[in-house]
């Protein structure tokens, strides 16, 4: 690996039999990620299970002894595999039904997803829900991987046909940049290699794409976002007056000397210096973790944000947003709930519920409750003012997790609209 | 650095120095484990990244074997006291002697109980978070897990039962008696680590590059010959060229044959290498298919 390689998250979403995990196993053993123990592992399982000589590759990716035990993929699981061009982190999420939560987590942290299709299916109901939860998450890039290619004579025609009706159906999401491939897992057409059996498609296979997609712009360049995660006070004889704020550049480019804006106070104050372990910085941005010293001595804690003043967030206790409810105990409207935006945490309640959207017509429904899986458009109110921007404009600073104080567990995922 | 593209060291990085700042801020009494071994110590220089200059928010914490590697122990202890942080040790022997590890034999493995004495130690301390060195890409229960795992009063990790780990967002909320473990380099593998030990200049113990060492071979292994491991019949000692991967305890950890003698070596041998981290070098960790997860289940971290 190169000292410039990048690093590419991914998820694939699609069910067991739409060939997902054999996909996984593929990518991992052409492009020789998968180790001589693992191969023999799975060598052995797959001859105790009676099968017929050839490795179930899908088995590579079962995790837990539940799992195997019930055959089914019960979490999220997250792989990892290197190409001399790229490392690449894969989310690996069920298909079931009832997992619209672990998809959600998954996407989360994408840069890409797979939507996956069983050629012979063509587009159904779990397509567009996956499609659906990946325009919600806002997963910067979708490749539709037309899978079991094998099963319909490697036909141009019926790739074409899916491939319109799909495009079809995201372009009402607002999607409308993907890739569609034709492929067979199975036997590693346009996986890895080209294979022999699609010579008519043009594009490149699977993994060529996610070498090459362009992932550099999908980090907010524009909006200085930088929320003060731990004050850094030495109080040594070296460090004496030392005052450090320090966080991670979530959005935008920061200089030594550059004025910002303190939010939600709004006082203004320049940056003195940009600190580091490796030494002070002229200049950082997004993702770096780092530390800032600043001119003025002002009153700030974990919570505050900092921000360039020309390109201010929004400062508010009220504002609506798409909620994904994660919980197996539903909403409870008269209860008061806490938020994890940023580094801020606060008391919240839901003031509204505006409608449920149905995940597989996409039709909007009154509720006046929400259960595991659920999604919806909500209002909220919180108790001390946030700094937020909508999620389409900064993934960062546009989301939010919801706790129940009483059990501790995260109940929602909150993007704001 | 600021003008390049980020590499996939870069963005590793500053997750893991995110994270380790989440820690700090929002747990109350936090402890970073370390061993000696080259996970936990790129995870000290990740936290140096993350607080200097002021000290380590946070103290050290070794739950030792008592059957490590002699050199792993003075790293250990060198690195603890260049850092000028705090070093807390707490032995398995002191279990054994209290009765709550009970051995079969004097020389038996000593991983499954790590968990009893580090239980004994969160107590001792209160401590709500534990910070750990492990990796996803090690093992297929870690995989699943989470980077903020929550573990119950008893320590246990139930797996069907993790809270959804959304964006960088971490929830880092316990209740009294309960704790979660920490995992900043989660998703670092075995070759990003090795490549940032290069970039970084680590200092790591000896025997992680190509020595000479008496081993013998037993169960489809190498094992290294020590007081604790000593042939039996039938048994022949060979001289062999050998590095070890991992450093654990050893009675059940094995080395590779090899003639890498610095991180860059050691870099091209694990990018040929056909073997994982822990089928290489851990035999407990063959046993069965879900012994790793059997273990955490039980509050191994």
């Amino acid at each position: 690996m190169s000292n410039t390689t990048q690093l590419l998250r991914f998820i694939t979403a699609g069910s067991v039999d739409d060939g997902k995990s054999t996909l996984i196993g593929r990518l991992l053993h052409d492009s020789k990620s998968i180790f001589e123990d693992q191969l023999s592992a799975i060598t052995k399982t797959s001859e105790r299970r009676g099968g017929m000589g050839a490795v179930d590759l899908s088995l590579l990716t079962d995790g837990l002894q539940a799992e195997r035990e019930q055959g089914i993929t019960i979490d999220v699981a997250y792989r990892y595999f290197a190409t001399p061009k790229r490392k690449f982190i894969i989310g690996d999420t069920p298909g079931h039904e009832q997992y619209t939560r672990n998809m959600v987590t998954a996407a989360s942290t994408a840069n890409l997803a797979i939507i996956l299709i069983d050629a012979r299916k063509g587009v159904l109901t779990q397509t567009r829900r996956h499609t659906f939860i990946t325009s919600l998450v806002g997963v910067p890039h979708i490749v539709l991987a037309v899978n079991k290619m094998d099963m319909v004579d490697y036909s141009k025609e019926t790739f074409d046909a899916i491939c319109a009706e799909y495009r079809a159906f995201a372009a009402q999401l607002g999607l409308h940049e993907m890739t569609c491939i034709p492929m067979s897992a199975l036997n590693g057409d346009m996986v890895v290699e080209r294979g022999e059996n699609l010579n008519w498609y043009q594009g490149s296979p699977l993994l060529e794409l996610l070498e090459n997609v362009v992932i550099d712009h999908d980090i907010n360049t524009t909006d200085f976002r930088y929320p003060v995660q731990w004050v850094c006070r030495p109080q040594t004889q070296e460090y004496h007056d030392f005052r450090g704020y320090m966080g991670r550049i979530e959005s935008g480019v920061i200089a030594a000397g550059d004025e910002i804006t303190i939010l939600p106070s709004g006082r203004i104050t320049k940056v003195k210096e940009i600190v580091t372990y490796d030494g002070n910085l002229q200049r950082a941005c997004a993702p770096q973790s780092v530390t800032l010293t600043l001119t003025d001595e002002i009153d700030i804690s974990r919570g505050d944000m900092f921000v360039k003043s020309a390109t201010m967030p929004q400062v508010s206790k009220e504002f609506e947003a798409m909620l994904c409810w994660l919980s197996e105990s539903p909403l409870d409207l008269n209860r008061k709930y806490i938020i994890k935006h940023t580094t801020r945490v606060v008391k919240c309640v839901f003031a509204r519920l505006e409608y449920r959207v149905d995940v597989n017509t996409l039709e909007q429904h009154s509720s006046t409750t929400l259960n595991m899986n659920d999604i919806a458009r909500v209002a909220m109110k919180v108790q001390q003012p946030l700094v937020f921007d909508s999620y389409i404009k900064n993934r960062f600073t546009g989301s939010f997790i919801v706790i129940d104080e009483a059990t501790n567990n995260t109940v929602a995922a909150g993007m704001i609209v | 650095m600021s003008n390049q593209p980020f590499t996939h060291l870069d963005v590793l990085e500053s997750e893991s120095i995110h994270i380790m700042r989440e820690v700090a801020a929002e747990c109350k009494n936090p402890a970073l484990l370390f061993s000696g071994g080259k996970d936990s110590i790129v995870m000290l220089r990740l936290a140096e990244k993350a607080f200097r200059p002021a000290r380590f928010p946070f103290p050290l914490v070794h739950i030792d074997t008592e059957h490590n590697f002699p050199e792993v122990i003075v790293c250990r202890d060198k690195l603890a006291s260049d850092l000028g942080e705090r070093l807390i040790v707490r032995s398995l022997d002191d279990s054994i002697k209290k009765g709550t590890i009970v051995l079969k034999s004097a020389d038996q493995g000593r991983n499954p109980f790590q968990s009893v004495t580090l239980l004994e130690t969160i107590a001792e301390f209160g401590f709500d978070a534990c910070i750990g060195g492990a990796r996803r890409d090690e093992e297929k229960a870690r995989a699943k897990e989470r980077i903020f795992s929550f573990r119950d009063e008893f320590g246990q990790w139930d797996p069907k039962n993790q809270r959804p780990e959304l964006w960088d967002t971490y929830n880092t909320r316990v209740h009294a008696d309960e704790n979660i473990r920490v995992f900043p380099i989660s998703n670092w593998t075995e070759m990003d680590i090795w490549e940032y030990i290069a970039r970084e200049k680590l200092y790591i113990p000896d025997i992680y590059y190509a020595h000479e060492r008496e081993v013998i071979r037993r169960d489809n292994g190498i094992l290294p010959v020590s007081h604790l491991v000593q042939p039996r019949s039938g048994e022949q000692v060979e001289k062999l060229m050998v590095r070890f991967r991992t450093v654990g305890d050893m009675t059940c950890t094995c080395p590779v044959e090899s003639h890498a003698r610095n991180a860059q070596e050691i870099i091209e041998e694990t990018a040929i290498t056909r073997i994982t981290e822990r089928g290489a070098t851990r035999m407990d960790d063959q046993t069965s298919e879900a012994s790793m997860e059997l273990r955490k289940k039980e509050g191994y971290f």
